[in-house]
């Protein structure tokens, strides 16, 4: 049988018994003249056994079925993936980087200590905040450490009551989740009909409760709250702090400072906003800043520099305590360090104009094609929807897997929930004009399409290693692993 | 006025692009553009002057350079392992590293089909029924089961032993600070494994699960099945953490009735990198999968009753459901998951055995050598795998501090006179004879 991508076969069906790969060492020892066998491994191990040839094909072939940054341009909104310089790879791959081990004496860690300590103050530079912790793993880890934090605060003032978090409706799920797993009342408040904070909704939902609002900034709908000096007013009025989801930083990256809007806690999402590799869905990283007087709540350790000598701090007693087990995901962070050095304050302001640009030059000019569902100047990401008058049967699902089609990843659809057959755009500053000419021009294709021939739509995509995939089969009976 | 077009590698557009770009949307200039009030717009941020490529290189080199790395003896929740080359050859090719979550399954079957093998790999090695895409590292894969069970046995007591790594213990106090969740320490034998008597009479309390860890923070291997047993009799649940290169030859989670499994995986294909990215390892029976937390991905068919993969049961997840999700996890160490994958299939059955057995010989044999001298003592009688406590005549701060001198980083200092030793198949006999002569010296 004959199969164009014959890459869909597993690893453990080409698997060969007696095949061996890679030798890392060799032993005659004998497990059971050592332990006891009560302690031993009864079962064989259903691992695959390949050459490492076979191995190395296998993956690399794989990897082919991906898009990617390096291959696509690749608009998912609220993700920012912009390119991911190559040589911050190759720098956090250094020996003296990779090779330390978290128990080293910190005489031995200086380079990395420093790494932390100069990101943690480029960092606050860059927000006007105080200080930052650069341990959490991702932008919900982030949120988690922050809303802990806000707890912890309220905590030390003997002011108890304040169990709950407000959220907007145009929140990132993570946000409501977050506020659960900080043991938190989730208030969710609806939107405004321009998609913004409706203030007289925030102020009823704001109370002596109140532990934290949680803001997007700029919104996940790409608009910027313009009330956000009076927002940050009447929540700090209540006794209340303001948290920042950083995920959208990239639109006011050197243009406006958080601390300025009134913001106490935030989490930048290094992994959107400073370049670093999403991986396919991770290690990110989602360094946490609090405003000045919140510093002792961040977790512990912290690190700090005395007469050019890097060290952690001792413990405060107020911390949070430790959100994972050591210093956070320092391959990422010493890209993120190396991402900064290349920028200067002019260099930052050009990355949120171009942003900004490219965003607003794709919504305008697929306005009459797919119209902005809030149809006003956006930031660094515009959502636009669907005219349910000129194609009723037509999806944004259908959207996406045609765009799949033409060479194109999808923009993040269905989210956010407010807006209906949502279609969010985040082209970023590393792409140019003549990219998003190309993506435009690939919509008004699918527009005319939508018009003319809406059925032939739901076939997409046909360019892709498999079809439209049935997702509800496998959720009713999940196959999560091979089995012999 | 336009944008000031500076050196910048970041941007691509021309300043013939921005022009025709901003007339197009229909403004005169950027700031007309931009619905951000002028209070806020501050002017510059204060930055050092930008680097070019090569000026950079120079500076983070310099940086690196300050680092020491010395040839390593310490364990304690971070093991180095040799990583093949192979493995980052594949999985930092820009195709893997490049791809965001993989949210458009025909566009991301690379990735999903590596996140199926990962899982069907952890499973086997682990003998469980389900694992998860990953969590951060195992201490908060360990927090993540411990929430669940505490929803599944609606009890909100955690009894967990003495011997847990503590920076776990520390990430548990963390996440359950405001969550009600009451943990609960089990004290230990002399000979350094959980004292079952102790753990009956909690358990008889009440409580929603036990964690073991084995081997455990000082290297001693568990009574697992009789812990097993005694949780399970008493209506808990047991979550047990444990060493995923042990699992080469040590008696898996699944043998022992564990009902939930994780561990730290750095130590599959990744390196130490002072702690992270790291790999955190979460599996479960299967009558858990719906109340688990994190990433899955499913085997499935598209149109055509091809073989396809897909993220599957997302109902769980905070995209979905919100405040009511299993946690708010999104990005985890798909990565890390990936050289873990690839390391376990470059390695196979046989090749994972060798390395268990390694560390196992290497291990032992430094202790042999080590207690051979005064002032030496194996301090726990429990039988051990790669990890063990010498008690020491010299304060144990002043033997790393020594040993540091000559190049070794001689483990951890548990206690003033008590140092946690380490040994891995990265070890050579030569770096283990010079470490004992280094460490027999100091007086």
């Amino acid at each position: 049988m004959t199969n164009a991508y014959p890459h869909n076969v597993l690893s453990i069906e080409k698997s060969v018994k007696g095949r061996r790969g890679v030798r890392v060492c060799t032993t005659s020892c004998k497990a059971e003249n050592i332990l006891p066998s009560k302690y031993l491994r009864k079962t064989g191990i259903n691992l695959p056994e390949l050459s490492e040839f076979d191995t190395v094909r296998h993956f690399t072939n794989l990897s082919r079925l991906n898009f990617c940054l390096d291959t696509h341009f690749y608009p998912l909104g609220s993700c920012t993936m912009k390119y991911n310089p190559k040589s911050y790879d190759v720098l956090s791959a250094l020996d003296n980087f990779t090779s330390l081990h978290p128990s080293l004496p910190e005489a031995n860690a200086q380079g990395t200590l420093q790494i932390i300590y100069e990101l943690d103050n480029m960092l606050a530079k860059i927000t006007g905040l105080s200080a930052f912790t650069l341990q959490p793993s991702a932008g919900a880890h982030g949120e988690f450490c922050g809303a802990l934090i806000a707890r912890a605060y309220h905590a030390s003032r003997k002011d108890k009551a304040r169990t709950q978090i407000i959220v907007p409706d145009t929140a990132h799920g993570t946000n409501p989740a977050t506020a659960a797993m900080a043991g938190c009342e989730v208030v969710n408040i609806k939107s405004a009909q321009n998609g913004k904070v409706d203030l007289a909704e925030l102020q009823k939902a704001l109370s002596e409760k109140t532990a934290l609002v949680m803001l997007t900034i700029p919104n996940t709908v790409g608009l910027f709250e313009e009330d956000i000096l009076q927002i940050a007013d009447m929540v700090h009025k209540a006794g209340a702090l303001l948290y920042m989801d950083g995920a959208n930083l990239n639109a006011l990256i050197g243009l406006v400072k958080p601390a300025d809007m009134g913001v106490d806690i935030m989490h930048i999402n290094l992994h959107k906003t400073l370049a670093t590799p999403h991986g396919g869905g991770g290690p990110g990283a989602g360094a946490v800043g609090v405003r000045q007087g919140l510093e002792d709540f961040l977790p512990n350790p912290r690190v700090i520099c005395k007469d050019g000598k890097y060290s952690f701090a001792k413990k405060s007693k107020l911390s949070i305590g430790k959100m994972k087990s050591f210093y956070g995901n320092i391959a990422i962070l010493i890209r993120a360090y190396c991402y900064l050095k290349q920028l200067d304050g002019e260099a930052l302001k050009d990355i949120a104009k171009n942003a900004i640009i490219n965003a607003n030059y794709v919504r305008v000019k697929l306005k009459e094609y797919f119209p902005a569902f809030f149809d006003t100047k956006c930031m660094h990401e515009c959502v636009l929807t669907i005219d349910k008058t000129k194609m009723p049967t037509v999806k944004t699902l259908d959207i996406a897997k045609n765009l799949l089609d033409k060479g194109f990843h999808a923009p993040t659809i269905y989210f956010p929930l407010i807006v209906p057959e949502a279609l969010m755009i985040e082209p970023t500053e590393t792409e140019n004009k003549q990219v998003l000419d190309n993506f435009i021009e690939a919509l008004k294709e699918i527009y005319n399409k939508a018009l003319h021939t809406p059925d032939a739509l739901h076939d997409a995509p046909m360019n892709c290693p498999v079809k439209r995939i049935d997702e509800v089969s496998a959720a009713r009976e999940p196959n999560l692993r091979w089995t012999k | 006025m336009l944008i000031k077009q500076l050196y910048n590698m970041f941007t691509s557009n021309t300043k013939e692009d921005l022009a025709q770009m901003l007339a197009e949307i229909g403004v005169k200039s950027f700031d007309e553009l931009l619905p951000v009030p002028q209070v806020l717009l501050k002017g510059n941020i204060n930055l050092p002057s930008a680097l070019n490529e090569q000026e950079l290189t120079a500076e983070v080199k310099k940086i690196a350079a300050k680092n020491k790395p010395l040839v390593n003896f310490a364990g304690g929740g971070m093991q180095e392992h040799f990583v093949p080359a192979a493995v980052n050859a594949l999985s930092t090719r820009g195709e893997f590293l490049t791809a965001y979550t993989p949210y458009q399954a025909e566009a991301s079957q690379g990735t999903l089909q590596a996140i199926y093998e990962y899982q069907s790999c952890i499973c086997a090695l682990f003998d469980m029924d389900i694992s998860n895409a990953s969590h951060y590292d195992g201490a908060t894969a360990l927090a993540e089961a411990c929430l669940a069970a505490t929803h599944l046995k609606n009890n909100k007591t955690i009894l967990y032993t003495k011997a847990l790594q503590p920076n776990y213990a520390e990430v548990l106090k963390t996440y359950f600070k405001n969550a009600e969740v009451k943990l609960k320490e089990v004290p230990l034998n002399t000979d350094g494994t959980t004292d079952l008597k102790q753990l009956e009479t909690l358990l008889k309390n009440g409580a929603a699960a036990f964690i073991l860890q084995t081997p455990n923070y000082f290297g001693c291997l568990e009574s697992a099945e009789e812990i097993s047993s005694l949780v399970h009799t008493n209506n808990a649940l047991l979550i047990a953490n444990v060493n995923p290169t042990s699992l080469g030859i040590l008696q898996t989670p699944g043998s022992y009735d564990a009902d939930f499994a994780v561990a730290e995986g750095q130590g599959l294909g990744n390196a130490l990198n002072y702690g992270g990215p790291t790999l955190g390892i979460f599996t479960c029976k299967k009558q858990f999968v719906r109340n688990m937390s994190g990433r899955l991905c499913g085997m499935a068919k598209d149109k055509d009753g091809k073989r396809a993969f897909v993220l599957t049961l997302q109902a769980r997840e905070q995209h979905i459901r919100r405040e009511r999700a299993s946690s708010n996890i999104c990005s985890n160490q798909a990565l890390c998951a990936l050289n873990a994958t690839i390391y376990l299939t470059l390695l196979g059955p046989e090749g994972l055995k060798e390395v268990a057995l390694k560390n196992l010989e290497n291990a032992h044999y430094l202790q042999t050598e080590l207690c051979k001298y005064d002032g030496f003592a194996l301090k726990y009688k429990a039988p051990f795998y790669n990890e063990f406590v010498v008690t020491t005549k010299v304060p144990a701060a002043k033997l790393i501090k020594a040993a540091a001198k000559k190049g070794f980083l001689a483990g951890i200092a548990l206690a003033k006179n008590e140092l946690l030793l380490c040994s891995t198949e990265v070890n050579t006999k030569t770096q283990i004879d010079a470490l004992v002569n280094v460490l027999k010296e100091v007086k």
